[in-house]
């Protein structure tokens, strides 16, 4: 049983990828024949091209989602540049998990309620310095660039990035090499970028993918923050899905593929880029310039980390303070009066999303770990890396989500299938797959052979060693990929939304679908509860250790 | 390899371990071989510079080599073949470098997880055995609470307790420093001569294989 664990894992993971992009392209030709269609032809493809703005949408989806990507990078690079272990680099460090948490929902509404023209940013500007009495009659949210999109993609995927980045350095001596390349003459960001960038770019390479086939496809952060009339393509591609003309299905599935096409091409345009920069900055490198000062770098590094951690932590507070905010004038910074009505208003609709989203999320979550430990545990009693496949794992982040829910979704309901729950857990589980496999893949592997081997000799049996010895002894780590599953699977919107067919309601979908609403009280309270949820989580997680060995110090360093 | 004092006895003798052409190979490169019988009470010790397989040869008596390793001979355990059997099968027990306490059980917790001989009077025989070390009332601390002397004897008494039939000794005073390892090494060999079980040891400290007192192998 446990020999097929990582088996599991892959086809769980990569029939539905991949299955699902194949069920999209038959609709996408005109073939489905429970919708009439019957014939295969290019009819879908003609009314894609004669979209009003497809091409915009293509352009804005194309673009946002390179620059988003290379900003967040250029700016985690120029922050590691000047990373110093001083106390702020500390305080950026130990903000990371709990920003990457925030759902991107969440965030971005976050992010939408800062920037707005009656935001709070302009409030706390208005009237001193901007003679402003009323809002501006700007377009700062959903311009027509995708400038507010990027901005906020950018934002979300800093923390991500530099999670992964600082996992990397340890194993480069990033420290050693910035002292031998500044005893060389360089400065010390100047050393840093040649003499550890160019090592830690491969180790992040997947990851970069990921982000970006995420940012050029991405549905909800879209929806709050992205242009409108056209929107995105994703965004084009999900509202055709959910069209109740049915034979909008065929449009959607051509759509969908060529979302798919827009973001392998994204993809392709990156890998060219790499290889060009990595050219010109090998050359860069060989070159030996010592440059006169670098302050300009160490300031923009540590400027826009700044920047960047800052603006989600306000727009949670944004969040919050529309949710209690009574009467609240234009220029006044703070709300004139502060009520708890929005939330007494809601609460009774929160409590089923709120319950749905935890049963998919529990599910979801403790059906991965239990998935990793297998893996992970058969890979011990072999002694062996178990199999090379499982790089596979990255899958469902590299293919853009509407790509192969569409086929999913044709797919159910072809079957005559009702939405059921455990199709929607098994989308959420694609998706947070991933990230536990991550986080508990070193845990596992570092702790010490012998532990096991002491227990065996003591009489227990392998399955007896695992659960009495090991289980136990990585409560910790399990509890915390645990908490990082929910997390993941809270801030699912697409999943959800789709394979759900509008009755699976979770707080995701809920807040995601008030964005057109625009009643920001509203949003306020339901984008709150969605940004706390992954938090209880994470509470529980460092909580139950905690309590259940209060009496064991050894437990508490582990 | 040369080899000091000692007899071999007789085949299957009661109670002995006997390692029969005992043979270790890494990626085809000879490490050791051995042909010896260890009678119960009696030590075999084995000394050889880090990476000569003497720790490897403790892991595939009690059973869990690494597979990169490769091995030839048998290990007959009171006239039992134990070769190749999973490590909770062998009877075999160890005693490492680390006193290697179970961090999320108490210390009578610890000594109890391995104990054999029925549940009834186990609370009194894993007092008792801690009071034999002069650990009484030591039972419901934590572990991390005692110093490096108590740590290691509360992994004494849980290998005692475990009753194995043969004990294998991987560096176990290495790292104490000199006070504390003359008194745990005369603790933990008093205790191994009343178990009655024959021994491996593994060191390179010539005080440890003088302790020991029995045969002594080198590895070059």
């Amino acid at each position: 049983m446990l020999r097929l664990a990582p088996w599991i894992i892959v086809l769980s993971l990569v029939l539905p990828v991949v299955g699902g992009t194949l069920l999209t392209v038959p609709p996408a030709f005109g073939y489905l024949p429970v919708l009439g269609g019957d014939d295969w032809s290019f009819r879908p493809w003609l009314e894609l091209a004669e979209t009003p703005g497809i091409l915009r949408s293509v352009a804005v989806s194309f673009g946002s989602g390179l620059l988003a990507t290379g900003l967040a990078l250029i700016i985690v690079f120029l922050f590691l540049s000047t990373i110093a272990n001083t106390r702020f680099d500390r305080w950026i460090q130990r903000l990371i998990s709990p920003l990457l948490s925030i759902p991107h929902a969440a965030a971005a509404f976050g992010f939408a309620f800062l920037i707005a023209p009656s935001g709070l940013l302009l409030r706390w500007l208005s009237p001193s310095l901007t003679g402003f009495e009323r809002p501006p009659d700007w377009l700062l949210l959903n311009d027509p660039f995708g400038v507010s999109l990027i901005s906020g993609l950018v934002v979300k995927e800093i923390p991500f990035l530099l999670l992964v980045s600082l996992a990397g350095l340890p194993q480069l001596n990033a420290g050693q090499r910035v002292m031998l390349a500044r005893s060389l003459g360089y400065l010390p960001r100047v050393a840093w970028f040649k003499a550890v960038a160019p090592a830690l770019y491969p180790l992040i390479r997947l990851p970069v993918y990921a982000v970006l086939a995420f940012a050029t496809s991405t549905v909800d952060v879209a929806m709050i923050l992205g242009p409108n009339l056209p929107s995105t393509l994703s965004v084009q591609v999900v509202h055709w899905f959910n069209d109740p003309d049915l034979t909008r299905r065929f449009l959607a599935s051509a759509g969908a593929l060529l979302q798919l096409l827009v973001t392998a091409s994204a993809l392709s345009v990156w890998w060219g880029l790499e290889k060009l920069i990595g050219k010109g900055f090998n050359a860069w490198v060989a070159g030996g310039n010592r440059q006169r000062s670098d302050g300009t770098l160490w300031l923009a590094g540590r400027g826009l980390m700044l920047i960047a951690t800052l603006l989600p932590v306000l727009g949670l507070f944004a969040l919050a303070l529309n949710s209690v905010a009574g009467f609240w004038r234009f220029p006044d910074a703070w709300p004139g009066s502060v009520t708890l009505s929005h939330w007494l208003q809601a609460l009774p609709d929160l409590a089923r999303p709120f319950w749905m989203t935890m049963v998919i999320a529990t599910a979801a979550s403790v059906l991965a770990v239990a998935m990793v430990l297998a893996a992970l545990e058969h890979e011990q009693r072999l002694n062996r890396p178990a199999t090379r496949a499982l790089w596979l794992l990255y899958l469902p982040l590299l293919v853009p989500q509407v790509g192969f829910l569409s086929g999913i979704t044709v797919l159910s309901q072809m079957a005559g299938q009702a939405p059921a729950l455990w199709v929607v857990v098994w989308a959420h589980l694609l998706f947070v797959l991933p990230y536990v496999y991550l986080t508990l893949v070193e845990p596992y592997r570092r702790f010490d052979f012998r532990w096991v081997i002491l227990g065996r000799s003591l009489g227990l049996s392998v399955n007896q060693a695992f659960w009495r010895i090991r289980l136990p002894m990585m409560l910790r780590p399990v509890l915390t990929a645990m908490a990082l599953g929910v997390a993941i699977s809270v801030s699912q919107y697409l999943p959800t939304q789709m394979l759900g067919g509008g009755r699976i309601v979770t707080v995701t979908t809920e807040a995601v679908a008030l964005s057109s609403g625009g009643d920001r009280r509203l949003i306020g309270v339901w984008a709150m509860v969605q940004a706390i949820t992954p938090f209880i989580g994470f509470v529980l997680a460092l909580l139950i250790p905690r309590l259940l060995w209060k009496e064991r110090r050894g437990m508490q360093a582990l | 390899m040369e080899r000091t004092s000692g007899h071999a006895g007789p085949l299957a003798e009661a109670g002995c371990l006997q390692l029969q052409d005992v043979a270790l190979e890494l990626h085809g490169h000879h490490l050791l071989h051995l042909n010896e019988t260890i009678s119960p009470g009696g030590v075999l010790t084995v000394m050889g510079p880090s990476g000569s397989g003497k720790s490897t040869l403790l892991a595939w008596i009690a059973g869990f080599m690494s597979p990169s390793f490769h091995a030839t001979g048998r290990a007959i355990l009171d006239g039992e073949d134990i070769t190749g059997r999973p490590a909770e099968k062998t009877g075999v027990g160890l005693l490492f470098q680390d006193p290697l306490l179970f961090p999320h059980l108490s210390v009578a917790g610890n000594v109890k997880f391995g104990a054999r001989g029925g549940k009834d009077d186990v609370a009194e025989r894993v007092e008792n055995a801690l009071a034999s070390v002069g650990l009484a009332g030591f039972g419901h601390r934590d572990p991390e609470t005692l110093s490096g002397g108590q740590r290691a004897r509360v992994a004494l008494v849980r290998l005692i307790l475990s009753r194995p039939r043969a004990i294998l000794l991987d560096e176990p005073f290495s790292k104490l420093d000199t006070p504390l390892r003359r008194e745990l090494r005369a603790v933990v060999f008093e205790h191994l001569r009343q178990q009655n079980v024959p021994a491996v040891l593994v060191t390179h400290d010539q005080e440890d294989a003088d302790a020991a007192g029995g045969i002594i192998v080198t590895i070059d």
